[in-house]
């Protein structure tokens, strides 16, 4: 399949199921919300080594948020449930109930019930108050601004994690600047997130290395300057590769983000330098969800 | 399926006991069963029909017509449906409740919404003393559920509350939110002595600054982040409390009863900035 120029490959993305959560942050203005979202967010790229997957998924305005105040979406990604509910209590803890002006609130609900502010509560030394609005119950916590107000739980949800493509570009400023026009259109897209810096990763990653203690190692067969030493999956005149990961509420989802994503870059077209669109799997043999790249731009 | 309609004949002498008129009870009773209930007024029994003209068969939605304040206990314990009463309602209206809706277009008597659980309690009137408390020896009053007076509540409105909000859009007795444990109680109008007395934990929130006692301590003027949200979950409500131009989260804030647990907080409302 060509698509403009741009050759999208008869290949697919392995995606594996995780567990998800979102949490909808408001401050006294947007600065602030996305300062307490993107500390909220930090250093959750992967969870190979961060814990969980996390990103902002959309700004709200005042009239999509509990309070009324300018907020922020966050979807948090982990591989099972106890590790999500750790990882949320903890950067709801040390990110948001920290950052001046914050409140916290559920964005999902779900008949599985996780800690938001559940245990966030003893911060509150005793002087902590429980109010239930409305079938929610929201904790009061005194700080040194006036009060961190939040809900006691959020939902968890199954989730998809790992979708992905790579950009396959005739040198590093193409494939960036094709990475930076999927992402603005992915960014539409509800219930789904791009965990990685900007949203896109340049040290994609292979199963295994030769060294023992790690369970991952750069994609040789990706990196273009390995191209005459290693079995490559790159044609001579590729000199920068670029990948989009992408974690979703459902297959549909990342379907959709997928889709956007690579026809933005489409739109880019081969004279922008962008040759192929690829994406990483495991042979099909480890993660249950496949996106088929000709099936999603058919 | 028409509501089932009782329509009292004529005032009897004595109090009357409407326990058995609920939802619950009446659900798949055929009409000869429903007037042969016996409802127990002073030393009597009475058989529903000869207090009432019966009507209508949908047991999940009862009408009370032409009641008066000695029909006590209506709505106790109901765990679903509605009853509409048109007129006053007695004492104890609501007791126990723990699902559905019950709305009376008058007064109430003592102890309404006594020891309610869940649901909605709506009194277009006054009511009288005990709003949402516990029967006398018992520790806990109201424990969820909403309760609106549009009229005037008497005295120890939301006594030993534990959890639940009381909306009172007229004044209150002496003693509003005495020995609350927990929960929600706000006042539009003027709120009499002694105010939140012995209060544990809890929200009293007024639009008008009470005669406060020496246990209650000022902690000053705060923007409050849950009033929106609170005023919020009123909005459904055909109330003063839904109107737009009573939210407000501009607050002063007054802990107490320091003579007690000391948890509680008194909220009077300020000019908005």
């Amino acid at each position: 399949m060509i698509i403009n120029g741009v050759t999208i490959d008869a290949t697919f993305a392995e995606a594996f199921p995780m567990k998800a959560t979102r949490a909808i942050i408001t401050a006294h203005n947007e600065k602030w919300a996305l300062i307490a979202a993107q500390a909220m967010t930090g250093f959750a790229t992967s969870v190979i080594a961060c814990g969980c997957e996390a990103g902002i998924e959309r700004t709200l305005s005042p009239e999509q948020t509990p309070d009324g105040r300018p907020g922020v979406a966050v979807l948090i990604f982990a591989m099972g449930g106890k590790g999500l509910a750790k990882q949320l209590e903890t950067r709801a803890g040390q990110c948001v109930l920290t950052s001046p002006t914050s409140a916290l609130f559920a964005g999902i609900y779900s008949d599985i019930k996780i800690p938001l502010g559940k245990n966030l509560r003893y911060f509150g030394d005793g002087f902590q108050i429980a109010k239930v609005i409305d079938g929610k119950r929201y904790w009061r916590i005194p700080v040194m601004d006036g009060e961190f107000l939040t809900e006691a739980t959020t939902g968890q949800v199954d989730a998809v994690g790992g979708g992905n493509f790579l950009v396959l570009a005739e040198s590093q400023p193409q494939a960036l600047a094709a990475c930076e026009a999927a992402i603005d259109a992915m960014r539409k897209i509800p219930n789904v997130i791009m965990p990685f810096p900007g949203g896109v990763v340049r040290s994609g990653s292979k199963v295994g290395s030769k060294y023992k203690t790690l369970n991952a190692s750069t994609n040789d067969a990706f990196c273009p300057t390995l191209k005459g030493m290693t079995a490559t999956d790159l044609s001579p005149e590729i000199e920068s590769v670029m990948e989009i990961v992408i974690d979703g509420l459902s297959k549909e989802d990342i379907d959709q983000a997928m889709r956007v994503g690579i026809q933005a870059i489409c739109d880019l077209g081969a004279e922008a330098g962008i040759k192929r669109i690829s994406a990483g799997n495991y042979g099909g043999k480890l993660g249950p969800f496949h996106f088929h790249l000709q099936e999603i731009m058919a | 399926m028409s509501a089932l309609t009782f329509t009292l004949k004529t005032r009897p002498a004595q109090r009357v006991d409407m326990s058995p008129l609920v939802c619950h009870q009446l659900q798949g009773k055929d009409p000869d069963q429903i007037a042969a209930i016996e409802l127990q007024s002073g030393n009597r029994k009475l058989r529903a029909d000869e207090l009432f003209t019966i009507s209508g068969s949908d047991a999940q939605h009862i009408i009370i017509k032409n009641s008066f304040e000695k029909l006590d206990f209506i709505g106790k314990d109901l765990a679903g449906g509605s009853i509409s009463v048109e007129g006053d309602a007695g004492a104890y209206l609501a007791i126990g409740m723990t699902a559905g809706t019950i709305t009376v277009t008058g007064n109430a008597g003592l102890y309404a919404g006594c020891e309610m659980k869940k649901g909605y309690l709506e009194i277009a009137g006054n009511t009288g003393d005990f709003l949402g408390g516990p029967l006398p020896g018992n520790k806990m009053g109201m424990k969820g559920g909403l309760i609106l007076v549009k009229g005037n509540a008497g005295e120890r409105a939301g006594d030993c509350l534990r959890r639940g909000t009381i909306l009172i859009e007229g004044n209150t007795g002496d003693y509003c939110g005495s020995r609350m444990i927990a929960g929600t109680i706000a006042v539009m109008g003027q709120t009499g002595r002694y105010t939140g007395y012995a209060m544990h934990r809890g929200t009293l929130l007024l639009w008008h600054t009470p005669p406060l006692s020496a246990s209650f301590n000022d902690c000053g003027t705060h923007t409050l982040a849950f009033l929106p949200l609170l005023f919020k979950a009123f909005a459904p409500l055909h109330s003063k409390f839904a109107d737009h131009a009573a939210v407000f989260n501009r607050v002063r804030r007054y802990a107490g009863d320091m003579a007690e647990m000391g948890r509680g907080e008194i909220l009077v409302r300020l000019e908005q900035l």
